[in-house]
């Protein structure tokens, strides 16, 4: 009876669950497995392309050598971080234009704040889309806090600030910081900006460089590419683990008593 | 030290009027309660007195003091939430603090001052824990310790005990009662259970669609209640209210109602003589029946039982005569089967009758 119970659920729950997690990795599979390959090998047809025959470190050192890719790591990490940021809080635009849309205006704007083809031209309009995001994501974990809680602090003799500092924003934290997670992801990982605001090399973000550098003409280095995405996961893969316990918390609502 | 004086209070949100022309004046350490059913007013002017409702028009006072503009964290009042509204990030002794902290009270005070009301509750050792490592009753008493720290001049309550279970309802009922004994503060309470009310309060004000029905002590409102709407609310089993019709007969007048008339007395009957010929609104407590053996036309309703409810120490008996249907009480070990027949008497000194219009009381006892 007992064998039976444990490999219906083997069947019924292990098995999706294997094929569901084999699909989702599969994308990083691919992307590690064609780091270490030469371009001899990823051409070759014949080869079975999900081995790898001959291990090489070729691509990174590639990678590192023949362009900035340290840099553009660290562009990327300024504009993640300062999007997500303070800096975000002055901007409050392009609720519901969508973003294809919403560049075209914006590259004009930016164009005139003499902010073309800088680092800032990016941290000033990716809060173009955070801030609504966030807006929405903490409105419900705001609406979360009971009015009575309020009050109650109130009747206490606190004020509307110190209610909001000692009261709702700790209870807020775990949305909060969600909602700062989510940012710096999206900022990762912006394209479309990226590309139209920024032209000179030295200042690319990872997601415009990778694409922009090592797809010369029609010829794509997929060894240095997949190198490149495989080092700018990394620290996003490390935020969203240190924060995952309060990630976690904010997917599933603020307030348990 | 403070009375609360409302003077002609009304409330308006937009168009609706939640409040009308509100007048009460507690007295210095009284426990007043505002009963009514959901809907009627009667924490929206707890929530006036308290400071968290503006008031459209009218006059609150505690004390001497005019408190209509005052915000709420200078008026010197604690209010205990239905829900507690306990801070969950915070220990019970910052919960408790919270508010004398507020007010920059030096911290030994502080200490000292939760120390004492966390021995008054008895919930000393739960001082480190948080909100959610307790019970329903010990955040009770959690809420109540936040509202006694800060010795207010006032206590509001809203609906403390609703969210608890029956059982540690009628002990915190009691506990709340001594509570306010030893701390000898003016008090105004909201619920919506009658019992609480009649229990707890020095005086109770009914209130229905936004307007005070009447203010009185807890047998006032029982044994003289001002219109058909008191006479309903206060009293479980509710008081049995029916229509009947006045006809003169002979000197006195009888009522008719269902399948059934019955002759007033002499002396009862001479006030109603303006209301000969015309209908009227009768209401008998269920426990001011007495059963005769036999029906006598004019003096007994008879009736045939319908549901027999012995609740141990005495048993109720729903009955229909006609078109009406009563409960009465008949005694804690009364032998009733269903679907047998029942002679009832009225205790006519104790019946009410009420004007089908006005439907304000025609004579109180």
């Amino acid at each position: 009876m007992a064998i039976e119970r444990v490999g219906s659920k083997v069947i019924k729950f292990y098995v999706p669950l294997a094929a569901y997690l084999a699909f989702l990795l599969f994308p990083f599979y691919w992307m590690v497995n064609t780091v270490f390959k030469s371009d001899i090998e990823l051409y070759n047809l014949d080869l079975n392309p999900l081995y790898i025959h001959s291990p090489t470190l070729g691509n990174i050192v590639a990678l590192f050598t023949e362009t900035i890719f340290l840099r553009w790591m660290a562009n990327t990490f300024f504009v993640a971080l300062s999007a997500s940021g303070p800096t975000g809080v002055a901007i409050f635009l392009g609720y519901l234009v969508p973003q294809t849309i919403l560049f075209i205006p914006l590259a004009h704007t930016i164009f005139k704040l003499k902010l073309w083809d800088s680092l800032w031209a990016l941290v000033l309009t990716y809060p173009t889309f955070l801030i609504p995001f966030c807006t929405w994501l903490l409105m419900g974990y705001f609406k979360s806090i009971p009015k009575e809680m309020e009050e109650c602090a109130m009747i206490d003799g606190a004020s509307r600030i110190k209610i909001f500092r000692r009261i709702i924003l700790p209870l807020c934290l775990p949305g909060v910081l969600s909602a700062g997670i989510f940012c710096f992801t999206l900022s990762w990982n912006e394209y479309l900006y990226a590309l139209a605001f920024i032209s000179s090399t030295a200042k690319k973000t990872v997601p415009i460089g990778l694409v922009t550098e090592l797809v010369r003409g029609d010829v794509y280095h997929w060894g240095a590419l997949m190198a490149g995405a495989l080092c700018a996961s990394v620290p996003v893969a490390l935020v969203y683990s240190f924060f995952v316990e309060h990630y976690v918390a904010g997917m599933t609502g603020a307030l348990k008593e | 030290m403070a009375e609360v004086r409302l003077e002609n209070v009304c409330k308006l949100f937009d168009e609706v009027v939640a409040v009308d022309e509100f007048n009460l004046s507690i007295q210095d350490k009284e426990f007043v309660v505002l009963v009514g059913p959901s809907g009627c007013g009667k924490t929206t002017t707890l929530r006036m007195i308290a400071g968290l409702e503006s008031i459209t028009s009218g006059d609150v006072y505690i004390g001497d003091r005019l408190i209509n503009k005052l915000p709420a964290k200078d008026r010197n009042i604690a209010m205990v939430f239905q829900n507690y509204a306990l801070y969950p990030h915070m220990t019970v002794f910052d919960n408790m603090a919270f508010s004398l902290e507020m007010r920059k009270r030096p911290k030994e005070e502080i200490k000292d001052r939760v120390q004492e009301a966390a021995e008054i509750l008895g919930i000393q050792e739960l001082l480190l824990r948080r909100p959610k490592q307790l019970s329903g009753g010990q955040r009770q008493r959690v809420a109540l310790g936040r509202a006694i720290v800060r010795k207010p001049e006032v206590f509001l309550f809203d609906e403390p005990l609703s969210n608890l279970d029956a059982k540690l309802r009628v002990q915190t009922r009691l506990e709340l009662k001594k509570l306010h004994e030893r701390l000898a503060t003016t008090a105004v309470y909201v619920t919506h259970d009658q019992i609480e009310a009649m229990t707890m309060g020095d005086r109770i004000v009914v209130m229905h669609d936004g307007f005070i029905q009447q203010v009185g002590s807890p047998l006032e409102l029982y044994d003289r209640p001002a219109n058909k709407f008191v006479a309903g609310f206060i009293g479980s089993p509710a008081m049995n209210l029916f229509e009947a019709e006045f006809n003169r007969a002979g000197d006195g007048v009888s009522l008719r109602a269902g399948d059934f008339t019955l002759d007033l007395p002499p002396e009862k009957a001479k006030h109603f003589q303006d209301y000969t010929e015309q209908k009227v609104i009768v209401g008998i407590r269920p426990e001011d029946f007495k059963q005769a053996d036999e029906h006598s036309p004019g003096k007994t309703i008879p009736a045939a039982v319908e549901v027999v409810e012995p609740i141990g120490n005495e048993t109720y008996v729903n009955v229909a005569a006609g078109n009406v249907t009563l409960t009465a009480a008949v005694g804690r070990r009364a032998v009733i089967k269903p679907h047998s027949s029942l002679n009832l008497v009225p205790i006519f000194e104790n019946m009410h009758l009420f004007d089908i219009r006005s439907q304000e009381s025609i004579v109180n006892n």
